[in-house]
């Protein structure tokens, strides 16, 4: 059975007027993948899920001065942190398995 | 409570400029700021103290109080009275990251000094998203094993969560807005929740798989037979095939442990036979043992 999920959305202009930031950064940010704008009847929403994701984006790039490029670059190495303390968990579980065992 | 040197925090000298103190906080903010180090508690500590020294250092009024009482910080008070008189306004501005920064993020030697938060400053609204809260909670592998609900109590307020079976021992979920409160209208912070899945059964997991070990008796082991074993879905028959070695094992499929957030999946059962020889023998036995051995296989 398909399930129908309500995805809220906020205006691309309208978080930007509330956030003062300039509407390309965010276009840039879609540019470079990094965060996805759904276009309704021409104008750009945001889906709730990435705000706070947005958040960040703005900080490091408004507070701490970094460009796109290293935004791209650390939200890589920060998934791939992610992919890595999963794996950690996952090996330590394995051998406290063993260790149990001995 | 211990006098801070924030020229030092900042790795500054007493004579830097607006802009030396500009340039060497965001340096180090970059290398410590929470959003490029998640979940690590030194990182947030140095940032707080950055922040902490970059908010007194880039504000020419407080620059000035802590340069003339900073050693002497117990006399702040006085000073405080005698400038009450003197009604002076500033005109500082925002200069405070607010990625992490809340009102309760201040050291006992700020307060002191400056009499309270960020906020003492001047005449700026600035918005602070909340602290971020950590907490740990202790399950059984059976309470993991089903989906439901749990109420904690995260600073006297009462949270009912969803804890969707299958969660790891040492995984942190995150419930956003119930963290500390944000300031001036500040988002709140998040509530992290890491959990620690205690595990007293003969079962074992390892991801979604389970492990157990079953006895067989000898006679099974070599006829074939039926027995149960004891599974988290509770107790389930098992065919053994005849000739069946010590140390063999067999998967039951879809017998182990929920997958996480995936309704309706689970892992798989590994049971690891453990042939039983049969002990206290009669006389009797052990000819026919012996007759056994003699034969030709």
């Amino acid at each position: 059975m398909r399930t129908m999920q309500t995805e809220y959305l906020i205006a691309v202009d309208e978080f930007c007027a509330n956030n003062n930031i300039e509407i390309s950064f965010i276009s840039s940010l879609e540019q470079n993948g990094l965060i996805e704008v759904i276009t309704i009847q021409e104008t750009g929403f945001i889906g709730a899920g990435q705000l706070q994701q947005l958040e960040k984006f703005i900080r490091l790039y408004y507070e701490l001065d970094i460009n796109l490029e290293g935004i791209e670059t650390i939200t890589h190495l920060l998934r791939r942190i992610d992919l890595m303390q999963d794996e950690i968990i996952l090996l330590k579980n394995r051998l406290r398995l063993y260790e149990t065992e001995l | 409570m211990n006098f801070l040197d924030y020229y030092k925090i900042l790795g500054i000298d007493k004579t830097a400029t607006p802009k030396d103190i500009k340039s060497a906080y965001r340096k180090l903010a970059r290398k410590y700021h929470p959003d490029l180090n998640p979940n690590d508690k030194d990182a947030k500590r140095n940032f707080q103290q950055i922040n902490e020294a970059n908010e007194v250092l880039s504000d020419p009024e407080k620059r000035k109080k802590y340069d003339q009482y900073g050693n002497d910080w117990k006399h702040a008070e006085e000073f405080e009275k005698a400038k009450q008189y003197q009604q002076q306004s500033s005109d500082y501005q925002r200069s405070g990251y607010s990625g992490a920064q809340s009102e309760g993020d201040f050291s006992e030697f700020f307060e002191s000094l400056f009499g309270g938060s960020a906020g003492s400053g001047g005449n700026r609204q600035v918005k602070y998203r909340g602290n971020d809260f950590n907490a740990e909670l202790h399950l059984d592998l059976l309470d993991a094993y089903k989906t439901h609900s749990q109420t904690l109590t995260v600073n006297r307020k009462n949270i009912r969560i969803t804890i969707p079976a299958g969660i790891e021992n040492g995984q942190t979920i995150k419930i956003p807005g119930h963290g500390g409160p944000g300031v001036n209208g500040g988002p709140n912070g998040d509530l992290y929740i890491t959990f620690s899945v205690a595990n007293h059964s003969d079962i074992k997991r390892l991801g979604n798989d389970l492990y157990t070990r079953a006895d067989l008796d000898l006679y099974k082991a070599v006829l074939g037979g039926e027995i149960t074993i004891d599974t988290l879905k509770g107790k389930v028959k098992l065919k053994v095939k005849p000739e069946t070695q010590n140390g063999s094992r067999i998967k039951l499929k879809g017998m182990g442990f929920p997958v996480y957030k995936n309704e309706g999946h689970y892992g798989d059962l590994y049971v690891t036979y453990t042939i039983k020889i049969p002990s206290n023998l009669t006389d009797k036995q052990k000819e026919l043992f012996k007759e056994l051995s003699e034969s030709e296989f």
